[in-house]
Protein backbone atom coordinates (compact mmCIF):
# COMPACT_ATOMS: atom_id res chain seq x y z
CA UNK A 1 0.00 0.00 0.00
CA UNK A 2 3.18 2.22 0.35
CA UNK A 3 2.77 3.30 -3.31
CA UNK A 4 -0.31 5.22 -2.84
CA UNK A 5 1.25 7.07 0.13
CA UNK A 6 4.55 8.24 -1.03
CA UNK A 7 5.76 11.79 0.72
CA UNK A 8 7.14 14.64 -1.31
CA UNK A 9 7.05 18.14 -0.27
CA UNK A 10 3.31 18.76 -1.94
CA UNK A 11 1.86 15.49 -0.91
CA UNK A 12 3.40 15.77 2.70
CA UNK A 13 0.73 15.99 5.34
CA UNK A 14 1.70 18.17 8.76
CA UNK A 15 0.97 15.15 10.64
CA UNK A 16 1.98 12.24 8.71
CA UNK A 17 1.28 9.62 11.34
CA UNK A 18 -2.30 10.49 11.60
CA UNK A 19 -2.92 11.16 7.95
CA UNK A 20 -4.47 7.58 6.86
CA UNK A 21 -7.49 5.91 9.25
CA UNK A 22 -5.41 2.94 9.93
CA UNK A 23 -2.36 5.44 11.37
CA UNK A 24 -5.62 7.43 13.63
CA UNK A 25 -6.58 3.78 14.78
CA UNK A 26 -3.45 2.70 16.30
CA UNK A 27 -2.58 6.20 17.64
CA UNK A 28 -5.66 5.82 19.82
CA UNK A 29 -5.12 1.95 20.36
CA UNK A 30 -2.15 2.84 21.38
CA UNK A 31 -3.13 5.25 23.81
CA UNK A 32 -5.54 2.59 25.37
CA UNK A 33 -2.97 0.52 25.99
CA UNK A 34 -0.61 3.20 27.57
CA UNK A 35 -3.95 3.52 29.89
CA UNK A 36 -3.63 -0.63 30.24
CA UNK A 37 -0.06 -0.60 31.53
CA UNK A 38 -0.56 2.16 34.04
CA UNK A 39 -2.90 -0.04 35.29
CA UNK A 40 -0.50 -3.09 35.38
CA UNK A 41 2.43 -0.95 36.66
CA UNK A 42 0.06 0.50 39.80
CA UNK A 43 -0.26 -2.86 40.79
CA UNK A 44 3.59 -3.90 40.78
CA UNK A 45 4.14 -0.53 42.81
CA UNK A 46 1.91 -1.44 45.32
CA UNK A 47 3.02 -4.36 46.04
CA UNK A 48 6.29 -3.32 46.27
CA UNK A 49 5.39 -0.87 48.37
CA UNK A 50 3.51 -3.43 50.67
CA UNK A 51 6.59 -5.75 50.47
CA UNK A 52 9.49 -3.64 50.91
CA UNK A 53 9.95 -3.56 54.63
CA UNK A 54 9.28 -7.49 54.31
CA UNK A 55 13.14 -8.16 53.95
CA UNK A 56 13.16 -11.57 55.87
CA UNK A 57 16.81 -10.61 57.36
CA UNK A 58 18.23 -9.38 54.49
CA UNK A 59 19.56 -6.07 53.16
CA UNK A 60 17.06 -3.25 52.99
CA UNK A 61 16.84 -0.85 50.74
CA UNK A 62 19.37 1.85 52.28
CA UNK A 63 21.78 -0.93 52.75
CA UNK A 64 21.65 -1.70 48.76
CA UNK A 65 20.75 1.05 46.71
CA UNK A 66 23.64 3.82 45.90
CA UNK A 67 22.36 6.84 43.97
CA UNK A 68 25.27 7.62 41.96
CA UNK A 69 24.38 4.72 39.32
CA UNK A 70 20.64 5.42 39.82
CA UNK A 71 21.11 9.31 38.59
CA UNK A 72 23.15 8.03 35.43
CA UNK A 73 20.53 5.53 34.58
CA UNK A 74 17.88 8.66 35.11
CA UNK A 75 20.05 10.69 33.13
CA UNK A 76 20.54 8.43 30.13
CA UNK A 77 16.88 7.13 29.91
CA UNK A 78 15.80 10.91 30.47
CA UNK A 79 17.71 11.63 27.32
CA UNK A 80 17.06 8.96 25.27
CA UNK A 81 13.28 10.25 25.45
CA UNK A 82 14.62 13.95 23.74
CA UNK A 83 16.53 12.32 21.04
CA UNK A 84 13.17 10.08 20.09
CA UNK A 85 11.33 13.64 20.31
CA UNK A 86 14.28 14.86 17.76
CA UNK A 87 13.78 11.88 15.58
CA UNK A 88 9.75 12.91 15.72
CA UNK A 89 10.81 16.23 14.87
CA UNK A 90 12.49 15.27 11.77
CA UNK A 91 9.33 12.86 10.69
CA UNK A 92 7.24 15.79 10.64
CA UNK A 93 10.06 17.78 8.16
CA UNK A 94 9.91 14.42 5.89
CA UNK A 95 13.76 14.12 6.79
CA UNK A 96 14.13 10.13 7.01
CA UNK A 97 18.14 10.04 7.50
CA UNK A 98 18.19 12.42 10.50
CA UNK A 99 14.77 10.30 11.91
CA UNK A 100 16.83 7.37 11.61
CA UNK A 101 20.20 9.18 13.27
CA UNK A 102 18.15 9.97 16.07
CA UNK A 103 16.23 6.98 16.52
CA UNK A 104 20.00 5.10 16.46
CA UNK A 105 21.13 7.34 19.09
CA UNK A 106 17.78 6.54 21.42
CA UNK A 107 18.85 2.98 20.98
CA UNK A 108 22.75 3.74 22.13
CA UNK A 109 20.78 5.06 25.34
CA UNK A 110 18.49 2.40 25.92
CA UNK A 111 21.41 -0.20 25.41
CA UNK A 112 23.38 1.97 27.88
CA UNK A 113 20.56 2.10 30.25
CA UNK A 114 20.11 -1.65 30.00
CA UNK A 115 23.83 -2.21 30.60
CA UNK A 116 23.71 0.07 33.87
CA UNK A 117 20.89 -2.09 35.34
CA UNK A 118 22.10 -5.80 34.72
CA UNK A 119 25.01 -4.44 36.05
CA UNK A 120 23.00 -3.27 39.43
CA UNK A 121 21.69 -6.84 39.43
CA UNK A 122 24.63 -8.70 39.21
CA UNK A 123 26.20 -6.36 41.69
CA UNK A 124 23.02 -7.09 43.89
CA UNK A 125 23.28 -10.69 43.40
CA UNK A 126 26.99 -11.19 43.86
CA UNK A 127 27.99 -8.98 46.71
CA UNK A 128 24.82 -8.67 49.37
CA UNK A 129 23.21 -12.21 48.10
CA UNK A 130 19.94 -10.30 47.39
CA UNK A 131 17.88 -12.03 44.77
CA UNK A 132 14.28 -12.97 43.41
CA UNK A 133 14.00 -15.79 46.14
CA UNK A 134 15.77 -13.71 49.24
CA UNK A 135 12.95 -12.16 50.62
CA UNK A 136 9.31 -11.01 49.83
CA UNK A 137 11.05 -7.22 49.39
CA UNK A 138 13.55 -9.45 46.60
CA UNK A 139 10.75 -10.54 44.75
CA UNK A 140 8.39 -7.24 44.98
CA UNK A 141 11.63 -5.60 43.94
CA UNK A 142 13.16 -7.77 40.93
CA UNK A 143 8.90 -7.73 39.55
CA UNK A 144 8.95 -4.00 39.18
CA UNK A 145 12.45 -2.57 38.36
CA UNK A 146 12.87 -5.97 36.23
CA UNK A 147 9.56 -5.67 34.46
CA UNK A 148 10.53 -2.18 33.19
CA UNK A 149 13.55 -3.72 32.08
CA UNK A 150 11.80 -6.19 30.08
CA UNK A 151 9.62 -3.21 29.04
CA UNK A 152 12.88 -1.40 27.69
CA UNK A 153 14.53 -4.53 26.26
CA UNK A 154 11.31 -4.84 23.97
CA UNK A 155 11.44 -1.25 22.86
CA UNK A 156 14.94 -2.15 21.54
CA UNK A 157 14.46 -5.11 19.64
CA UNK A 158 10.61 -3.22 18.88
CA UNK A 159 13.13 0.24 17.60
CA UNK A 160 15.50 -1.80 15.78
CA UNK A 161 13.04 -3.93 13.67
CA UNK A 162 11.75 -0.65 12.67
CA UNK A 163 14.91 1.14 11.18
CA UNK A 164 16.21 -1.94 9.94
CA UNK A 165 12.63 -3.06 7.97
CA UNK A 166 12.29 0.21 6.95
CA UNK A 167 16.07 1.61 6.51
CA UNK A 168 15.54 1.19 2.37
CA UNK A 169 11.58 2.41 2.36
CA UNK A 170 12.14 5.63 3.37
CA UNK A 171 9.12 7.19 5.29
CA UNK A 172 5.75 6.85 4.27
CA UNK A 173 2.28 7.07 5.47
CA UNK A 174 2.47 3.31 6.03
CA UNK A 175 5.22 3.18 8.07
CA UNK A 176 5.11 7.11 9.86
CA UNK A 177 2.75 5.65 12.46
CA UNK A 178 4.79 2.88 13.49
CA UNK A 179 7.55 5.02 14.42
CA UNK A 180 5.41 7.51 15.93
CA UNK A 181 3.46 5.18 18.02
CA UNK A 182 7.10 3.17 19.23
CA UNK A 183 7.81 6.98 20.16
CA UNK A 184 4.66 7.13 22.43
CA UNK A 185 6.24 3.44 24.24
CA UNK A 186 9.59 5.09 24.99
CA UNK A 187 7.96 8.35 26.37
CA UNK A 188 5.79 5.70 28.44
CA UNK A 189 8.79 3.81 29.59
CA UNK A 190 10.49 7.23 31.04
CA UNK A 191 7.59 7.77 32.85
CA UNK A 192 7.57 5.11 34.33
CA UNK A 193 10.92 5.23 35.47
CA UNK A 194 10.09 8.57 36.51
CA UNK A 195 8.28 6.66 39.52
CA UNK A 196 11.00 3.68 39.75
CA UNK A 197 13.48 5.93 40.70
CA UNK A 198 11.03 8.69 43.15
CA UNK A 199 9.35 5.79 45.18
CA UNK A 200 11.90 2.91 45.08
CA UNK A 201 15.51 4.51 44.67
CA UNK A 202 15.12 7.58 46.38
CA UNK A 203 12.47 6.90 48.84
CA UNK A 204 14.68 3.71 49.82
CA UNK A 205 17.20 5.99 51.00
CA UNK A 206 14.86 8.38 52.74
CA UNK A 207 13.19 5.64 55.00
CA UNK B 1 7.97 2.80 -3.13
CA UNK B 2 10.01 4.09 -6.03
CA UNK B 3 8.08 7.51 -5.37
CA UNK B 4 9.55 7.83 -2.40
CA UNK B 5 11.28 11.25 -2.45
CA UNK B 6 12.33 12.14 1.15
CA UNK B 7 13.50 15.19 0.08
CA UNK B 8 13.71 17.54 3.03
CA UNK B 9 11.21 20.11 1.62
CA UNK B 10 8.57 20.98 3.67
CA UNK B 11 6.27 24.05 3.41
CA UNK B 12 8.43 27.04 5.12
CA UNK B 13 5.35 27.86 7.37
CA UNK B 14 5.28 24.22 9.13
CA UNK B 15 8.94 23.83 9.25
CA UNK B 16 8.78 27.05 11.37
CA UNK B 17 6.42 26.16 13.31
CA UNK B 18 8.03 22.50 14.20
CA UNK B 19 11.25 24.15 15.03
CA UNK B 20 9.33 26.32 17.63
CA UNK B 21 7.82 23.37 18.77
CA UNK B 22 11.12 22.07 19.10
CA UNK B 23 12.43 24.63 21.47
CA UNK B 24 9.48 24.28 23.38
CA UNK B 25 10.29 20.79 23.77
CA UNK B 26 13.90 21.23 25.15
CA UNK B 27 12.90 24.28 27.12
CA UNK B 28 10.76 20.85 28.66
CA UNK B 29 13.47 18.82 28.84
CA UNK B 30 15.88 21.30 30.72
CA UNK B 31 13.18 21.28 33.52
CA UNK B 32 13.01 18.35 33.93
CA UNK B 33 16.78 17.73 34.16
CA UNK B 34 16.40 20.35 36.73
CA UNK B 35 13.70 18.68 38.68
CA UNK B 36 15.76 15.53 38.81
CA UNK B 37 18.90 16.94 40.62
CA UNK B 38 16.86 18.40 42.70
CA UNK B 39 15.09 15.42 43.81
CA UNK B 40 18.55 13.59 44.01
CA UNK B 41 20.28 16.50 46.02
CA UNK B 42 17.50 16.94 48.53
CA UNK B 43 18.31 12.68 48.98
CA UNK B 44 21.51 12.87 49.03
CA UNK B 45 22.55 15.72 51.08
CA UNK B 46 19.48 14.22 54.18
CA UNK B 47 18.60 18.47 54.45
CA UNK B 48 14.62 18.02 54.48
CA UNK B 49 13.38 16.00 57.29
CA UNK B 50 11.70 12.89 56.61
CA UNK B 51 7.95 13.85 57.15
CA UNK B 52 8.54 16.13 54.17
CA UNK B 53 10.76 14.49 51.44
CA UNK B 54 8.25 12.03 50.59
CA UNK B 55 5.42 14.31 49.55
CA UNK B 56 8.20 16.53 47.94
CA UNK B 57 9.58 14.10 45.88
CA UNK B 58 6.28 12.74 44.80
CA UNK B 59 5.46 16.23 43.78
CA UNK B 60 8.61 16.86 41.48
CA UNK B 61 7.80 12.90 39.77
CA UNK B 62 4.54 14.20 39.34
CA UNK B 63 5.72 17.50 37.70
CA UNK B 64 8.36 15.39 35.75
CA UNK B 65 5.21 13.22 34.49
CA UNK B 66 3.03 16.17 33.52
CA UNK B 67 6.05 17.31 31.06
CA UNK B 68 6.63 14.17 29.71
CA UNK B 69 2.97 13.69 28.63
CA UNK B 70 1.88 16.55 27.83
CA UNK B 71 4.99 18.17 25.75
CA UNK B 72 6.69 15.10 24.44
CA UNK B 73 3.79 12.66 24.24
CA UNK B 74 1.89 16.04 22.77
CA UNK B 75 -1.32 15.51 24.67
CA UNK B 76 -1.55 19.06 24.57
CA UNK B 77 -1.86 19.48 21.42
CA UNK B 78 -5.34 19.39 19.65
CA UNK B 79 -7.17 15.89 18.59
CA UNK B 80 -6.04 14.55 22.30
CA UNK B 81 -8.94 14.17 24.18
CA UNK B 82 -9.50 10.68 23.46
CA UNK B 83 -5.95 10.01 24.60
CA UNK B 84 -6.14 12.41 27.62
CA UNK B 85 -9.27 10.31 28.67
CA UNK B 86 -7.89 6.78 28.29
CA UNK B 87 -4.19 7.85 29.87
CA UNK B 88 -6.43 9.57 32.85
CA UNK B 89 -9.29 6.78 33.16
CA UNK B 90 -6.08 4.36 33.51
CA UNK B 91 -4.79 7.07 36.45
CA UNK B 92 -7.98 6.21 38.11
CA UNK B 93 -7.90 2.66 38.10
CA UNK B 94 -3.96 2.63 39.03
CA UNK B 95 -5.08 5.00 42.25
CA UNK B 96 -7.88 2.54 43.02
CA UNK B 97 -5.26 -0.28 43.02
CA UNK B 98 -2.63 1.42 45.12
CA UNK B 99 -5.63 2.65 47.73
CA UNK B 100 -6.41 -1.01 47.49
CA UNK B 101 -3.61 -2.48 47.82
CA UNK B 102 -2.68 0.01 50.35
CA UNK B 103 -5.87 -0.64 52.65
CA UNK B 104 -5.16 -4.22 52.99
CA UNK B 105 -1.51 -3.94 53.98
CA UNK B 106 -1.57 -0.55 56.51
CA UNK B 107 -5.15 -0.30 57.76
Amino acid sequence: MSHDHSLNPETMPHEPEKATLEGKNKFLGFWFFLGGETVLFACLFGTYLALKESTAGGPTTNDLFGLELVFIMTILLLTSSLTSVYAMYHMKNNNFKKMQLWLGITAVLGFAFLGCELYEFNHYIHEYGFTFRSSAFGSAFYTLVGFHGGHVTFGLLWLLALMIRNAKRGLNLYNAPKYYVFSLYWHFIDVVWVFIFTVVYLMGKVG
Amino acid sequence: MAENTNSNEVNPYQKRKNKLEMQKQLITFALMILFTIIAFVIVATGMMQKMFVIPVLLILAIIQVAFQFYYFMHMKDKGHDMPALMIYGGIWAALLTLAGLGVITWW
